[in-house]
């Protein structure tokens, strides 16, 4: 396979500077839902701005350009060393032409890579699949609603949470009022039931790869979903926190098997800078998304 | 919207109300994590007698934050020469310095916090006793927030990482909404209650 190096920098490019249009169809729908000149319509305008700027000028949407996690799909016989080499070199590509900020921190010396690479940074998932083409997403984290995310260990006794979805939906509301407008609301939320803690939490942030108006194939996680977005945006903290109708933008929930002992809730927080970009290369062409 | 404009007096603090947008234009400074720890150790710790290393800093930081402004941001920024420009420079979460934010704001007389997502009642009760706001900007609008910054004047402490250095800026029509007045009330801790009784009804369900 060719040299995807360059691709890789214009996949960052598009992920920290264009937020995906069904963020934005959610974002202004929300400022159409709050009351005119209120504290909450005003950040939403004031993010609406942002986000077209931030596409005019090709500059990120967010300051924190957060942990950048790519989930890559390959075909049979391509190497993922050359891949994952391609990547790191185009993390740092990307902070020199500052798409990114440079946030990869030496825990121990609190020193900063200064170029987005670091031990096990980026993060990197590699999945080989049956199609002869190469599909990346990239999902940009930030800190502030990474440090809102949170697990729940079913059964909890302070919310008379069991270990059935009632228990899930007492621990999900439980969360968002937790968070406030910390994980800069209105936010979206990625959910897995199930799994032990690590696989849990993978997969919660996979679920916020999903197209907001995708429909989950199992009837009732879809319907918890809807209930959910619905009952979360009823605690009223809306947009920043400053109070309002708009507290969540999307829920998307998987599940995963779990050992007998263990029931997990993960609950992965995004802000509504929720910059995913998704990019494939089939042959010598390569789409964006 | 009130414009305000950096030095400011107490007088002018003391007439803001929670929910009020403001603008703001003037010489602030950006610190967030590292910057906090740093400030309390080398100046309030030494009740400002820093080390001979850190009194440059020191008397730079004296001079812009006395009825001055804190921005908690770390931003994205690009060196073009020898002339530094913020690329993108939104709010970061405040409340990882509510252990340091009262007696920083005290040992240098600062008069306005702008971060994101509140502080609690250590900052508050500061707010109240000093005459100072907490001033919310919007979370993750750093493309618009850069361009309010018209001049990146010094930075200080870049060895702590760009995120985490002092950057001293002129800002013009700097956008924020005034979310803890010096008055006691914190439109957080409203939200708060108000989201506790409606999780508390949803949870009766």
């Amino acid at each position: 396979m060719q040299d995807l190096t360059d691709a890789f920098v214009e996949l960052i490019r598009r992920a920290s500077t264009q937020l995906p249009e069904d963020m934005q169809k959610a974002l202004r729908e929300a400022k159409a839902q709050e009351e005119p000149g209120s504290a909450a319509e005003n950040a939403l305008e004031t993010i609406l701005k942002n986000v077209a700027l931030a596409r005019q000028n090709s500059t990120p949407i967010c300051q924190d350009t957060g942990t950048p996690i790519f989930e890559i799909y390959y075909p049979f016989g391509v190497s993922t060393r050359a891949l994952a080499e391609q990547i790191r070199k185009a993390c740092a590509i990307a902070t020199e032409r500052a798409y990114l900020r440079p946030n990869a921190v030496n825990p121990i010396t609190g020193e900063n890579s200064g170029n987005n690479t670091g031990e096990d940074f980026p993060t990197m998932h590699f999945h080989e699949w049956d199609k002869d083409e190469l599909q990346v997403y990239l999902l940009l984290k930030g800190g502030g609603c990474e440090n809102v995310s949170t697990q729940y260990k079913l059964p909890d006794t302070r919310l008379h949470a069991g270990r059935d979805l009632e228990g899930v939906r007492r621990v999900v509301l439980d969360a968002v009022h937790q968070a406030q407008g910390r994980g800069c609301a209105p936010g979206v939320l990625g959910i897995a039931i199930g799994g032990d803690r690590g696989a849990s939490y993978i997969k919660s942030k996979q679920q916020l790869l999903r197209p907001l108006d995708d429909e989950n194939p199992d009837p009732q996680l879809a319907e918890m979903e809807e209930e959910l977005l619905e009952e979360g945006n009823q605690l009223g903290i809306g947009p920043m926190g400053f109070g309002g109708k708009t507290t969540l933008l999307g829920v998307k929930i998987g599940a995963l098997h779990r050992v007998p002992a263990s029931y997990f809730v993960s609950i992965a927080y995004m802000c509504w800078a929720n910059r995913r970009a998704s990019m494939r290369v089939s042959g010598e062409e390569i789409t964006y998304a | 919207m009130r414009k305000l404009t950096v030095p400011i007096s107490e007088e002018t603090i003391r007439a803001l109300q929670v929910g009020e947008t403001v603008s703001l234009s003037g010489v602030i400074v950006t610190g967030r994590d590292a910057a906090h720890k740093y400030m309390i150790e080398n100046f309030i710790h030494t009740n400002g007698q820093p080390p001979q290393s850190e009194r440059e800093v020191y008397a730079a930081l004296k001079e812009i934050l006395g009825d001055g402004v804190l921005y908690h941001c770390g931003p994205v920024v690009k060196k073009e020469g020898n002339t530094w420009h913020f690329v993108a420079a939104g709010p970061t979460t405040s409340i990882r310095e509510e252990p340091y934010e009262a007696d920083v704001m005290e040992h240098f007389g600062i008069r306005a916090v702008i971060g994101k997502g509140g502080m609690g009642p250590k900052t508050l009760e500061a707010c109240q006793r000093l005459g100072a706001v907490y001033l919310h900007a919007i979370g993750g609008a750093a493309s618009l927030i850069a361009q309010s910054v018209k001049e990146v004047l010094a930075v200080h402490k870049l060895e702590f990482g760009v995120p985490e250095a002092f950057w001293v800026i002129r800002v013009e029509d700097f956008p924020a909404v005034v979310t803890m007045d010096s008055h006691g009330n914190s439109l957080h801790k409203q939200v708060v209650q108000q989201s506790e009784a409606q999780l508390a009804a949803l949870l009766e369900k």
